[in-house]
């Protein structure tokens, strides 16, 4: 009798303990992965970076040199983050802005919106090489089909791709072909606003870009958050187009950061240095996405401080 | 008048959309004299139809495609089984850590790839992984955090009745996860799988640093190929572009009523 007691006992525990365990199974895929695959490269990265690791050969502990050679002595390391800002100038604001004027527009009573959201979006399903290919051909000085039709405007199109001043221009417009994404977004979160908002207000005379400017923006800010600091993490990954469209030049005028990164490693097997020129790249994203957070308590309205101020108004 | 406006701009804007997919696919059918002529033709003489069986042959692109092909659905199945899992147990479990795991999880999404890219690719060349197309599958078994999070927010939008009614008949986490919440997903896992299946087919990086040898190419790859030292052949990169565009526009096709379909939107957003 006592034994069966006890055994009861035993199963009951270990019933217990399965029932404990499954959701660590359940969520065992990503622990592993992130173990693997993110904090284990982070940990190792930072370690690498505080040495001479070349991929074949001796690699030694150089401590802060890695870092002060790239702050100091390498003239790239700034051009190239300098080409990055300027990037993300054009880009972020263009990106996020263009985004939501295709939102506003496309989430009016339109006929075929589904039409034109797909063409929206063709591009960014069509990414990579194939999308950097096309514009390869568009941009073309000889041939180019968009500088036949600046012609017909009576413009002279420059020579996009082989002449620096215009180079990471033309970056930025393939770049922004793909805001496709961007507005799925915030049309997503253009739905969502109640539409006896705008019925009250335009039952109250208020003009169409009041509504823009009083309801929609501050109705939509924390989608707007959410772009700009994509776009901005996007804007300093930018890697892939340049890469493929100009390879850097013409003279390093599309030399990104992510490329730097990418040739010292991949190019001169630089591994401990470009380990370190990622810590920097990390850092500088963090401290942009904070600084945009910080400021958001300036812009972004969430709806639940909206209920508390109306019931102030009670 | 401000109609006449949306619409106005909405043409214009979809003409420069269109405009640069129509130049490609007119360049691939074109012949050579017609490619160099200024001002352009706008639709060729004669359709080169055979421009694109050229191109195909010019490389291994049957090798392209069977490699492109293993990783796309070999890594796709990986990253619809893993996230479902995982989404499943942060939506439906009560544990110790919960929160702080999942807000480490959302975390992970800013960390620029940069900072893992030098790293992974020693672990995969200690792994001895370099040159196979293990670095392009294997990840994806182990959950996008992306991914997890919009499957995530979908499992929450079910009635926990529904687990619990499961339970009292009888069945246990396993089979309410692949009997229940594995078929009432579908709809968002059709877009994760589209989502993870454009990133792949579409990835350039990736292949680049991983692969070396021209039999383990994937179609990117090969694409990139043309683009010569002292040449480029425009011709057959605008046919395989075209080729390249075929399949994610296929899916698009199929997906997008469950993309654009407001209820993912909404349960996104909790």
């Amino acid at each position: 009798m006592s034994t069966l007691v006890v055994q009861d006992e035993v199963a009951e525990e270990r019933h217990r303990f399965i029932e404990k365990l499954t959701p660590y199974l359940f969520i065992s895929p990503w622990i592993l992965g992130f173990l693997f695959f993110t904090l284990g490269p982070l940990i190792f990265s930072f370690i690498m970076s505080f040495y001479d690791w070349p991929v074949v050969g001796e690699r030694t502990f150089v401590g802060l040199q890695n870092y002060q050679v790239m702050l100091t002595e390498d003239p790239l390391f700034w051009d190239s983050l300098w080409i990055t800002v300027k990037f993300g100038l054009f880009f972020v604001p263009f990106n996020v802005i263009l985004g939501l004027l295709l939102a506003v527009l496309l989430n009016q009573k339109v006929i075929g919106t589904g039409f034109f959201r797909t063409i929206f979006y063709l591009p960014s399903v069509i990414s990579g090489v194939a999308l950097v290919t096309i514009w390869a051909w568009i941009y073309s000085h000889e041939y180019g089909i968009l500088n036949f039709l600046l012609g017909l405007a009576g413009i002279e199109g420059p020579n996009w791709l082989g002449d620096p001043n215009w180079s990471l221009l033309a970056i930025v417009i393939a770049s922004l072909w793909g805001l496709g994404g961007t507005m799925l977004i915030l049309l997503t979160g253009l739905q969502s606003i109640p539409k006896e908002l705008y019925e009250a207000a335009k039952i109250s005379g208020v003009p169409a870009w009041a509504r823009l400017v009083y309801i929609t923006i501050p109705m939509l800010s924390p989608m707007l958050l959410f772009t700009v600091i994509t776009s901005i993490i996007s804007a300093f990954q930018q890697l892939t187009i340049a890469l493929l469209l100009t390879g850097g030049g013409p003279l390093e005028s599309t030399y990104f950061f992510a490329m730097y990164i990418y040739d010292n490693a991949f190019k001169y097997f630089e591994m401990g240095f470009a380990a370190a020129n990622s810590w920097v790249m990390f850092l500088i994203i963090l401290a942009l996405s904070m600084m945009v957070l910080k400021s958001s308590s300036a812009w972004v309205y969430y709806e639940g401080e909206m209920k508390k101020t109306e019931a102030n108004d009670d | 008048m401000t109609r006449a406006l949306t619409y106005g701009a909405l043409l214009f804007l979809s003409a420069m959309f269109i405009i640069p997919f129509y130049w490609t696919f007119i360049t691939a059918v074109k012949n050579i004299g017609e490619l160099y002529q200024f001002p352009p033709v706008f639709w060729p003489d004669e359709v080169m139809w055979e421009n694109f069986a050229t191109a195909w042959f010019k490389q291994p692109f049957d090798v392209y495609l069977k490699n492109s092909v293993i990783v796309v659905v070999l890594s796709t199945i990986g990253q619809l089984f893993s996230c479902s899992l995982v989404a499943f147990g942060f939506a439906r479990f009560q544990f110790k850590g919960r929160d702080a795991i999942f807000v480490l999880l959302l975390s992970t999404m800013m960390i620029p790839w940069d900072v893992k890219m030098i790293p992974l690719y020693m672990e995969f060349n200690m792994l001895g992984w370099i040159n196979t197309l293990k670095p392009l599958i294997v990840p994806a078994y182990f959950a996008d955090a992306f991914f997890v999070f919009l499957l995530r927010q979908y499992i929450m939008t079910v009635p926990i009745e529904i687990d619990e009614a499961a339970r009292m008949d009888g069945a246990n986490s396993w089979q309410i996860y692949w009997r229940i919440h594995l078929p009432l997903m579908m709809p968002a896992l059709v877009l994760v799988g589209t989502f993870h299946f454009m990133n792949a087919w579409n990835d350039y990086l990736g292949p680049l640093i991983y692969l070396n040898d021209q039999s383990k190419y994937t179609l990117t790859l090969g694409l990139s190929m043309f683009k010569g030292l002292h040449e480029t052949d425009i011709t057959s990169i605008a046919a395989i572009t075209v080729v390249l565009c075929i399949p994610p526009l296929i899916l698009f096709f199929f997906a997008q009523r469950y993309i654009m379909d407001g209820s993912i939107g909404s349960s996104v957003k909790g």
